[in-house]
């Protein structure tokens, strides 16, 4: 039998396997496709203080292995989260990781109170949305906002909290160093990658936004070199993402570095996806005789 | 549901139509109409494909879906084995009323065939297509509803012109309590504002691209009057047509 618990920045995950914020909603409408318990976690969708109504449509684009999307952080906003949701979540045998995303720092620290007052298990900071204007992405792509924001989170959170880390920068061991100096207890990553398709007859761009986060298998190599920079670079745990779809896949990110794998788009292909990549990762386990997942992470052996 | 669907038959309906008929399961028993599949094709395509239900019989469902682009090609070019289905999804039609009109569009006319099925007030449809070659469902829909008025725009068969004019007629007549409708979404527009200039309620099926297909992504919205982004697979595809936000 294989080991799949992983303790992550002091939570016990039965198993590594989490689905994505954005992708999975509030939980509500997988239920009826798999048993929610199965989950290691769930990233919930990301929380504004305020209701927010998100961007217009079109907000899906299919690109090649991949996805555009603009939603735009559509939610129904913290508090509404927290009565309507979270007791509903709470019901599971599983984590619950909030994604919070502030337009200013001090609103990170509002929601950062909000949320673990209310009794999540993980925040996952959001600072890297490439979908709307103020806020999300810009505190990401500085060392100097990824700082701030973590402080301040740091300063208002009782439950550990993991830094969501963008993909559009170019050196994003930096803003992982970052983010680590000012008080994270994780790092999730890779975000979506900022994309565009254009339809050639009307010339004009298919999202309504113009542009949108890229997410799918396609941005799947991306993301595997970006968790093995972060993982050589700092030394916080890791929850590992983008274009994950299979066991393998799963196998690959722990590889690279990462304690705990999500999947997202990968679950509107197959909801089952979570559990078929947590039964390969099983496979896989016992196939190479390793009792316990957690001796995965970071063993890539690099060519000299 | 998730399910692994058997095709039935499979039948090509003019130059870019195909119809595919699936042995669904419990699916074909709980499907509502104006509902939709979501279907997962082969290739190199990666999200499934909205479908909406065209017809149901006890354990089966029938879809009919025009070709355009890698998804749908794969789709007509599978003709046996199974197809991997999430459904029945969406918020249908209601098919409440004494006299039910249904006006379809093209590629949006198989949905009204289950409504009209399901429907126990009497019915007309009227049907527009561009022309004769690109007609499809006439049979079925005259074997189910009381009156069908066909229209094409090049007059090849049927009156010429849009849906618009039959339209705007039957309305006058003051007879009918429901309209439903499903076609491009110009045609929506214009078959909402003579509903709504006839005082007679209106239900339109919307299309929006999509992800997940079940609620949870919000990639599918359709903005309502009060400024709402309701989900397109979840709160619809049908949706009241005094409340969409036509001007967005
Ligand atoms: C609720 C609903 C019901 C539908 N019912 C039918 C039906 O009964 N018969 C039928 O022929 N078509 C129907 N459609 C439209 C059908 O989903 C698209 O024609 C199809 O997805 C195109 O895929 P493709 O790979 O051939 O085209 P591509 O252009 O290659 O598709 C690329 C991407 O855009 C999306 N897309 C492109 N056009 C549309 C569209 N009009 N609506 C939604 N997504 C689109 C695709 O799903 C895919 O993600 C319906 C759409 C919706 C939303
Ligand atoms: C439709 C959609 C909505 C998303 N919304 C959020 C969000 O609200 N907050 C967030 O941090 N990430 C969001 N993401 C990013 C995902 O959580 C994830 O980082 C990214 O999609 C890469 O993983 P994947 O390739 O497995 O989908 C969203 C992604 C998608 C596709
Ligand atoms: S397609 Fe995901 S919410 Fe409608």
């Amino acid at each position: 039998m294989c080991d799949l618990r992983v303790s992550f920045a002091g939570i016990a995950f039965a198993n590594p396997i989490v689905v994505a914020s954005g992708t999975y909603g509030f939980g509500r409408e997988y239920q009826e496709y798999l048993d929610l318990n199965e989950l290691g976690g769930i990233c919930v969708k990301g929380l504004t203080l305020h209701p927010r109504a998100g961007n217009l449509a079109p907000r899906i684009a299919e690109t090649p292995m991949g996805m555009l999307n603009s939603v735009g952080l559509q939610n129904p906003g913290v508090d509404a989260f927290i009565r309507d949701e979270l007791p509903w979540l709470r019901q599971f045998n599983t984590k619950v990781i909030a994604n919070l995303s502030g337009n200013t720092v001090e609103e990170y620290g509002i929601l950062a109170q909000k949320l673990s007052d209310a009794g999540v298990d993980l925040l996952e900071v959001n600072i890297s949305c490439p979908n709307v204007k103020e806020g999300g992405i810009a505190f990401g792509t500085t060392v100097e906002g990824a700082r701030a924001v973590t402080e301040m989170v740091r300063r208002n959170s009782t439950v550990p909290i993991m830094v969501k880390l963008s993909p559009n920068v170019t050196d994003i061991a930096a803003i992982a160093r970052a983010a680590e100096d000012a008080g994270a207890d994780a790092l999730s990553l890779i975000n979506t990658l900022l994309g565009m398709r254009i339809d050639i007859h009307t010339r004009r761009p298919i999202l309504r936004n113009n542009m949108g986060g890229l997410s799918g298998p396609a941005v799947l190599p991306v993301a595997l070199r970006m968790v093995y920079q972060v993982a050589s670079a700092v030394n916080l745990p890791i929850l590992g993402m983008g274009g994950v779809a299979t066991g393998a896949d799963a196998v690959e990110m722990m590889l690279a570095g990462a304690d705990l794998v999500a999947l997202g788009t990968a679950c509107f292909v197959d909801p089952l996806a979570p559990l078929t990549a947590k039964q390969g990762l099983t496979d896989y386990l016992a196939r190479h005789n390793i009792t316990q997942v957690t001796e995965l992470t970071g063993k890539v052996a690099l060519h000299a | 549901m998730q399910r692994l669907c058997d095709i039935i038959h499979a039948q090509q309906l003019t130059d870019h139509i195909y119809a595919i008929t699936l042995e669904a399961g419990e699916l074909g028993r709980l499907a509502q109409p104006g509902q939709f599949l979501h279907v997962r094709c082969g290739g190199d395509v990666l999200l499934r494909r909205p479908i909406s239900v065209c017809d149901a019989e006890n354990e089966t469902l029938k879809i009919v879906f025009e070709v355009k682009g890698a998804g749908t090609r794969w789709l007509a070019e599978k003709t046996s084995g199974q197809l991997d289905i999430l459904g029945p999804l969406g918020t249908g039609f209601s098919v409440e009323g004494q006299h039910i009109l249904l006006v379809g569009g093209g590629i949006g006319t198989p949905p009204l065939l289950y409504a009209a099925r399901a429907a126990k007030g009497s019915t007309t449809a009227i049907l527009g297509f561009g022309s004769r070659s690109q007609v499809i469902l006439q049979d079925e829909f005259q074997t189910i509803c009381d009156n069908v008025i066909l229209t094409t725009d090049d007059g090849s068969a049927g009156e010429p012109g849009q849906v618009t004019g039959p339209l705007e007629n039957e309305l006058q007549s003051g007879t009918y309590d429901m309209v439903l409708t499903c076609g491009p979404k110009p045609m929506l527009r214009a078959v909402a504002n003579l509903a709504a200039q006839y005082n007679v309620p209106c239900q339109v099926s919307t299309e929006e691209r999509m992800a997940c297909g079940v609620g949870a992504c919000l990639g599918c919205t359709v903005t309502m009057r009060n400024g709402d982004n309701l989900r397109a697979c979840a709160d619809g595809p049908v949706f009241d047509a005094g409340e969409v936000n036509w001007d967005v």
